[in-house]
């Protein structure tokens, strides 16, 4: 065991002392890390808007200015009226006039209605204010000014017959709005999956009530769904998704992985290599058009310089509104060989 | 070597042949079992696929041998020559041969990959830890690889009433705060959310692979709210917010932060956080859905309302049969699944099997776990593995003597709330089938003659 010899001793209690006398004690909970954040910064990231309107900025647009920023940077993946579904769920319909009186949407107590938009959900307009403002245009979020923010929400409250066609949306009238919201009597706090009683001020208990059983639980044992045989495959070959050791298998559910990697065109990697499989599919429609419906569109016409122009530089109009960005890194040479490929139905060998 | 890579899939496909001396599965069954295995079912997938079927079997029989075992009575390259060099791979790699076990998407899920999700494997994994490689991922504006000497960390009050000091962190500053070290799940509130209304994917890996279990590292958020001179009194909720395009918001209650349970971490399994999980900086708020463990956190903001943001008032929000949505659904109750075996495997053979799964739940500790092998009529205890951590998955194992017959296999949890996980006839009763999130029902995995395990709902 080591032992301080006493004059050693003696020395670091004076050591301690001086430093002591030098720099008064801090205490162990008073860090000293981090600094104050400046005016500027704080205003520059807390962009939130709250549903009581707090942090709403003031700013205006209208219905119409709406429809240009609308045209010019949504409808390429929200559609032209916000209907579609090709990117993303719908934001607009299903909203009735009935429900802007009664602050109800009716159609979400039918288990038969097909989807739900944006605009039957949202309860507080603020909620879209807020979401626009931060994270939209999707591949430029923060992008848009607060005017145009305004002006967009106005035009899709037109969309959805809530607001008139001259109708200007700002930091007054959006509390106008707040009262016409047709989802806006929609949302109940009545749970238990909130860990306090900030919101109903009652402790909530949880909605089911299970007991453990042990023995003879049930008379039988219903089966009321089981996977139907179309659906199988639809997760490609579950064998390829198991170990191939251990105490079980996965069962094959569709060519082996190693068998289509084996087969696979050259094109075809080349394809892939170059991103273009995030969008097309050789023979289902994803973001993009399949390559099959390509080859079959331009069947029996010369128009491989037409293509390798609309890949390069991009498009939209051919295959619905969503617009297919330039692709600028792809080489000369690669490209042709893609155009070839898809022109001829983009061959698996 | 990247995993999944071509050369890896013929090792697998290799490897897929049986390295044990055993008959192929269709001569251990009797006539009468061969019989009733041929249900509609096997026939599909036998008549598209009987090529490979004839090949695994042909490829076991090779094997046997009077002698023995030719794996011991023949020498092996791997005993018989000079192996890899230390740090071949400076950041190990999993086998070639595991290449099957990865993050995977559902097809048909959604339309854009960066708006999307990847399913951890569960159907494979042992224990409760999620390798980092293999959690699960959501991004809502895609990911970044944030450089974390440009990642700020900013407190400020809704008003300056909140806290006396806004102040702003670097990961310099963070790193030297007292850190904690804790176990928690983190569950997509939409886990399990295409089976509300009826079976939709086959294997555990997309019923129930929006999980994933971690040891994180980093600063009770409490502490930093101390840092800043919060104001315990006022404060009632705060708004964490990420660095993303989506710069996502959800607001966390207040209680859950002033327990020390929330966690600022730049930690995960002994290294930083992956950038799909958050690099350098995510929140962690044990018990909630993963929603609200923003990722890239940047800011938090301390205010005395709620900010119903787009992911707590547009979506993650539960429709009820009445019309209503439930708002601020955040706790994910009690909730098992068994992943081996689960759906779309195959049992070997008859006999012994060990069957293991996993618990879960948002409000503590898993107190026990009980297992049925007939739908849910009888059941029996599991044995809990430990760690039995509160907030955390806990493994669990029951064994069986598999007689060869049809079987229904269902775990179900109990929380040390006496919370007990529901069948999906009392979970619909209440909620319908629209909900989306929060599908904490009893799994069933029917086992056929074959062997073969399916995926089904028992009421």
């Amino acid at each position: 065991m080591f032992r301080f010899s006493k004059p050693a001793l003696a020395q670091v209690v004076f050591l301690a002392a001086a430093l002591a006398a030098a720099s008064p004690a801090r205490a162990l909970d008073d860090f000293g890390l981090g600094r104050a954040a400046t005016p500027d910064e704080v205003k520059a990231w807390d962009i939130d808007v709250r549903p009581d309107f707090a942090g709403l900025p003031k700013g205006s647009g209208s219905v119409s200015d709406g429809e240009t920023v609308w045209e010019g940077k949504c409808a390429v993946c929200h559609g032209t009226f916000g209907e579609s579904n090709k990117v993303f769920s719908p934001l607009i319909g299903g909203v009735t006039k009935d429900d802007v009186k009664s602050g109800h949407v009716a159609a979400l107590k039918r288990p038969d209605y097909p989807g739900r938009t944006t605009f039957m959900k949202v309860a507080t307009i603020s909620t879209l204010f807020d979401y626009i403002r931060r994270a939209m245009p999707w591949n430029a979020p923060k992008s848009l000014t607060n005017d145009q923010v305004y002006a967009v929400l106005a035009y899709m409250l037109n969309l959805s017959e809530i607001v008139p066609d001259d109708f200007v949306l700002n930091e007054q009238t959006i509390h106008d709005v707040q009262k016409m919201m047709p989802n806006r009597d929609g949302m109940t706090y009545d749970h238990a999956m909130w860990p306090s009683a900030a919101f109903s001020g009652k402790k909530m208990k949880p909605d089911t009530h299970a007991k453990v059983c042990m023995k003879n639980c049930k008379d039988k044992v219903e089966v009321a769904s089981s996977l139907p045989e179309y659906a199988l495959s639809s997760h490609g070959n579950i064998a390829d998704q198991n170990r191939h050791v251990g105490q079980v298998r996965g069962q094959t559910t569709g060519p082996s992985a190693a068998d289509s990697a084996a087969k696979k065109h050259p094109a075809a990697e080349l394809a892939d290599a170059s991103g273009c499989l995030a969008c097309h599919a050789v023979d289902t429609k994803l973001v993009g058009p399949s390559y099959r419906d390509v080859a079959e569109k331009y069947k029996g016409q010369d128009v491989s310089a037409l293509l390798f122009k609309k890949v390069r530089e991009g498009g939209e109009g051919a295959w619905g509104d969503v617009a297919m960005p330039p692709m600028t890194d792809i080489k000369d040479d690669d490209l042709k060989t893609l155009v070839a490929w898809i022109l001829k139905g983009a061959p698996s060998k | 070597m990247q995993r999944g890579s071509d050369t890896d899939l013929e090792a697998m496909a290799k490897a897929a042949n049986p390295a044990r001396i055993r008959k192929a599965p269709e001569n251990f069954l009797g006539a009468d079992e061969i019989a009733a295995v041929s249900n509609g079912r096997r026939d599909f997938l036998r008549g598209a696929f009987a090529a490979a079927a004839a090949l695994g079997a042909g490829a076991a029989a090779a094997e046997e041998s009077p002698k023995g075992d030719e794996m011991i009575l023949k020498p092996q390259t791997w005993a018989t020559t000079l192996g890899q060099p230390v740090a071949a791979t400076p950041y190990g790699m999993p086998s070639k041969y595991e290449g099957g076990l990865i993050r995977r998407q559902s097809p048909g899920l959604t339309q854009v990959a960066g708006a999307s999700v990847s399913f951890m494997p569960l159907q494979g994994m042992f224990g409760i830890i999620t390798p980092s490689g293999l959690h699960f991922e959501r991004h809502h504006q895609g990911w970044y690889d944030i450089d974390p000497n440009k990642h700020r960390f900013m407190i400020n009050g809704s008003t300056p009433e909140f806290v006396k000091k806004a102040k702003v962190y670097t990961l310099d500053d963070l790193m030297r705060f007292p850190s904690v070290s804790r176990m928690h799940f983190i569950e997509c509130g939409a886990n399990t959310g295409m089976e509300w209304g009826n079976v939709a994917v086959p294997t555990v890996q997309y019923t129930h692979g929006m999980i994933s279990c971690s040891e994180y590292t980093g600063i009770p958020l409490r502490t930093l709210l101390e840092d800043c001179g919060v104001d315990w009194k006022k404060a009632k909720f705060v708004l964490a917010e990420g660095g993303d395009g989506s710069a996502m918001t959800r607001t966390i209650p207040i209680e859950l932060v002033a327990s020390g349970e929330v966690i600022v971490a730049y930690g995960m399994n002994g290294e930083m956080l992956r950038p799909e999980n958050g690099y350098p900086l995510r929140l962690v708020v044990p018990g909630v859905q993963g929603v609200s463990w923003v990722k890239w956190l940047r800011r938090i903001e301390v205010g005395d309302k709620p900010y119903a943001t787009k992911d707590e008032a547009v979506h993650y929000i539960d429709l009820m049969p009445d019309g209503q949505h439930r708002q601020y659904t955040s706790i994910q109750e009690a909730k098992s699944v068994i992943t081996s075996p689960s759906g779309g495997q195959t049992l070997l053979e008859k006999g012994f099997y060990n069957i293991t799964g996993l618990a879960w739940s948002g409000r503590g500790k898993i107190a026990r776990v009980d297992v049925s092998f007939d739908g849910g009529i009888n059941w029996v205890e599991a044995k809990l593995q430990t760690p039995v951590l509160s907030k955390c998955l806990t493994r669990f194992n029951v064994p069986w003597n598999w007689d060869g017959k049809p079987a229904i296999l269902q775990s179900r949890a109990t929380d040390e709330t006496g919370y007990v996980q529901p069948g999906y006839r009392m979970l619909r009763e209440v909620r319908g089938t629209r909900s989306i999130y929060h599908n904490n029902a009893i799994q069933s995995w029917k086992v056929v003659e074959s062997g073969d395990v399916g995926n089904v709902q028992v009421l």
